[in-house]
């Protein structure tokens, strides 16, 4: 071997230690250097991930944070909350790096026979940080309480509301009894809200106290402006290398990019598009570009004239350019939509479905069956939606018209638009958070009774099939029922759906990351601090 | 003093009065705003169960008329209310360390901005038409005529990415020492500063530029003063009142103007609080952020006719 393969190699390795190569380029820029495979395997094991090192302080600047936060698990709302919730609290059970389900709380699960029932035995060295004494079946049950009954005013009550009791089984067993079957009940439960906090003796919760039983505990904060945590020895999970974590709000675009440019802090939790490609220059960061289950969704009510007729929507579903518009509003950083919502960063996900393409001519062939030739529709927006929300817009716009469409933007305000516009307007845009299954998403936006059915959407095999696949335990049935949901979504649904956005943010070089990154949410599914660390 | 005392009681009454046409005003302003407070917190997440439920908690089912006066009579007491929000912290307590910061950054900022511009005043209305003058005019108003968040990160551009010397964000640890304070909130005090120095300075500039053409200034020249002397000795004490008008409303801006500061430099004051607050519909902190911005101005605005009054002997000794 010569003295610059052996530097090559040097670089490669000191990459694969940084985090910055996957195991995969690792491989072939090896070979590329004249090693063999057998060489570079035991290089990449020596050299790469496989030793996170212990210690330092990590900054993370977080994107969006609100001084009215609330440590109310049941009222979390902003990215710095849910962070700092997967930070020092814990769940039942937790999304992999791979987007498989793991365990958090919960060392094991099972079902009944038809999925209606559910088990989860707890990890008996988990242990909350100020009440210092183990997380037990009692502080299970008042948290999930926590979003049920009359009156709750958690985000998480549609979650939950097909529960029907949850009962201790002994101090470190808690079952769930569902009123039919869910085969998706033990990914719910890594939903934000369901952070697992301590008992009070009458049945609800100490949130008040932010007492959890995360990997860090809370040393000091402030809602909206910033928290220091410490790492809670004793953390019954893998992984926590820092010493100490700092969350610290940062709402402004260019503040956020500024701290991490100049090393203010060491990542965060989203970059600006428009901004990335420069970012992506400076050989101090690291950029992550993480294709999510984030969706931007245009929905049609499907009970409101034109839309109530197919070709019509079929035809607005073929006279958007998908590629044009991530291209240019997303600069690249999203995944192409196929009008169903199920993304390829969610299991089950069907991969032969054919891509719906730009064809304006066909668009003007089913408006032409319709007898809507000429078909001029508004379509609702606003520009808190998401970055460029209104732009994309106009580009629909302009697209269409060579299907001889016309869409008039109405561009709404930003204020009270989910309140106001959306599930109102018979067009509007919409920004999708990630969920974890097909099912979840379905049940919550495309079921003919769901409270958000944003299209407003009935179609009873579609609706029969998602009823079948909840309570369905056999996962190769489950595929094929997710796919037929797939193609009746895209072919008969009322939703467009363009792209999944990905999740693009950045750290500072010398912070080390596993190989796959969480899909769930940004920074490896919210769970940076318990499983990055720095490598010098 | 007598009259002066009368004035300031009578000036403190009238400014009550405007403190209770501002509540009303920033109430309803914020009735029309669409959406509620429950909605807010909910945010996309709301169903009409669960906002229905959040709004009994928070006691939004009551007309807005009644809530108002509820609140009125409360603050009447002295009582500012709860947050808006869960859970519920008196509005004194989610507001006071905020406004501390606010201030402490507006004193930073006066400390140095107010000398730095009476002085440069001074000087330029000695040199006037110099290419001094013409230099320190041409970059105090540029620097007034940039927007602030622009002036801002055009000094994280430069003392912070390029040559780092100063961090970018101002964010502050609870348990710093007051130098390290004082180093952190640096580039967004010497932001107030280039905004606010230009208007103060002019003021000075042109009140004792005036003042030169008067006859008694002719007449020191005349028996051979020196002109610095003419200005700082006779010119400057009859100016006084025109520059303590701009000085005040300058502080007052320093306090109630720093929003994009904040938002710039990632600074915990009073501001960005209050931006929150509105789109929370957190309505008794808006109220109260209001008031103490609305009672900036009024105090601020008192204090500069009091001192002018002071400064001038002709009405401190009235026939």
């Amino acid at each position: 071997m010569t003295k610059k393969d052996q530097d090559l190699i040097n670089r490669i390795a000191n990459g694969a230690r940084a985090g910055r190569i996957s195991r995969r380029d690792f491989m072939s820029y090896s070979a590329a250097a004249g090693l063999a495979t057998a060489g570079a395997t035991s290089l990449w094991t020596s050299s790469a991930k496989a030793a996170p090192q212990a210690g330092g302080t990590f900054r993370w600047g977080v994107h969006d944070g609100n001084t009215g936060d609330t440590h109310d698990p049941g009222s979390y709302l902003t990215r710095t909350m849910i962070f700092l919730a997967h930070t020092h609290r814990s769940y039942l059970t937790m999304i992999n790096g791979d987007n498989t389900l793991g365990p958090d709380l919960a060392e094991s699960w099972e079902a009944s026979a038809d999925a209606s029932e559910w088990t989860f035995r707890l990890n008996p060295n988990a242990t909350f940080h100020l009440a210092g004494r183990p997380v037990v079946a009692d502080d299970v049950i008042a948290s999930l309480n926590h979003h049920r009954g009359e009156g709750t005013t958690s985000s998480a009550a549609p979650l939950v509301a097909d529960v029907v009791d949850i009962t201790k089984v002994d101090d470190h067993t808690v079952k769930v009894t569902l009123s039919g079957g869910n085969a998706d009940f033990p990914w719910i439960m890594t939903a934000y809200q369901f952070a697992i906090c301590p008992a009070n003796e009458d049945g609800s919760i100490d949130w008040q106290s932010g007492d959890g039983s995360g990997p860090y505990k809370i040393d000091s904060g402030e809602f909206g402006v910033q928290f220091a945590l410490s790492r809670h020895d004793g953390w019954h999970g893998e992984g926590a290398w820092f010493d100490k974590v700092e969350l610290i709000t940062l709402n402004d675009a260019n503040a956020r990019q500024t701290a991490l440019v100049t090393g203010d802090v060491d990542a965060i939790s989203q970059i600006d598009l428009k901004t990335m490609a420069l970012m992506g220059r400076d050989p101090n960061l690291q950029l992550f570009n993480v294709p999510s289950g984030a969706a931007i969704t245009l929905p049609m009510l499907t009970d409101t004239a034109p839309f109530d007729n197919v070709d019509v929507r079929n035809a607005l579903k073929l006279s958007i350019d998908r590629d044009e518009m991530i291209e240019k509003i997303m600069f690249g950083a999203a995944t192409k939509g196929n009008d169903f919502h199920h993304s390829p960063a969610q299991p089950y996900w069907p991969d032969d479905i054919p891509q719906r393409e730009y064809d304006p001519d066909q668009a003007k062939a089913l408006l032409k069956k319709a007898g809507a030739e000429g078909l001029t529709v508004n379509l609702s927006t606003a520009d808190s939606v998401t970055s460029g929300a209104v732009d994309m817009a106009v580009l629909y716009a302009e697209h269409a018209k060579a299907a001889g469409i016309t869409i008039n933007v109405v561009r709404e305000p930003s204020d009270g638009y989910y309140s106001d516009v959306w599930l109102k307007k018979p067009w509007c845009l919409v920004s999708w958070g990630s969920r974890p299954t097909p099912d979840m998403m379905y049940t919550l936006a495309y079921k003919s009774d769901a409270a958000w059915n944003e299209s407003r959407w009935q179609n009873e095999r579609f609706n029969e099939l998602l009823l079948q696949g909840k309570g369905e335990l056999d996962d190769s049935v489950r595929a094929e029922i997710y796919r037929e949901m797939a193609i009746l979504a895209r072919d008969d649904g009322g939703t467009v759906i363009p792209f999944f956005n990905n999740f693009v943010y950045g750290a500072r070089a010398n912070v080390g990351t596993p190989e796959n990154l969480a899909a769930s949410w940004e920074n490896d599914g919210a769970r940076a601090a318990s499983r990055w660390w720095f490598t010098g | 003093m007598g009259d002066l005392l009368t004035l300031v009681a009578k000036r403190l009454g009238y400014g009550l009065l405007t403190l209770l046409v501002v509540s009303i005003l920033i109430f309803f302003a914020v009735e029309l705003l669409p959406g509620d407070t429950a909605q807010a917190i909910l945010g996309q997440s709301a169903t009409p169960d669960t906002v229905a439920a959040l709004r009994e908690e928070l006691g939004l089912n009551q007309p807005a008329y009644i809530r108002y006066f509820d609140w009125l009579f409360g603050a009447i007491r002295g009582d500012l209310g709860v947050s808006a929000i869960p859970p519920h912290q008196p509005v004194i307590s989610v507001i006071g360390p905020r406004f501390t910061h606010t201030l402490f950054l507006a004193a930073y900022a006066a400390v140095i901005a107010v000398p730095v511009a009476i002085s440069l005043g001074v000087i330029v209305a000695l040199l006037r038409n110099t290419v001094f003058d013409r230099v320190a005019n041409v970059l105090t108003l540029t620097s007034i005529s940039s927007p602030e968040f622009f002036l801002g990160y055009i000094l994280i551009l430069i003392f912070a990415v390029k040559i780092p010397i100063f961090p970018a964000l101002a964010t502050v640890p609870t348990d710093v020492s007051f130098g390290e304070l004082l180093y952190r909130t640096f580039l967004p005090a010497l932001t107030l500063v280039l905004v606010v120095t230009a208007h103060m300075m002019r003021m000075t500039r042109a009140a004792i530029i005036n003042l030169l053409a008067s006859p008694y200034i002719e007449m020191a020249r005349l028996k051979g003063v020196p002109p610095w002397k003419v200005i700082v000795k006779h010119a400057l004490p009859n100016a006084w009142a025109p520059i303590i008008n701009v000085v005040a409303l300058n502080l007052a801006y320093l306090v109630t103007g720093v929003v994009l500061v904040e938002v710039v430099f990632v600074y915990p004051g009073v501001g960005q609080l209050l931006v929150d607050a509105v789109s929370k519909r957190n309505f008794p902190v808006v109220q109260a952020v209001s008031l103490i911005f609305a009672a900036t101005f009024i105090l601020l605005n008192l204090a500069a006719d009091v001192g002018s009054i002071l400064t001038n002997p002709r009405l401190r000794h009235p026939k």
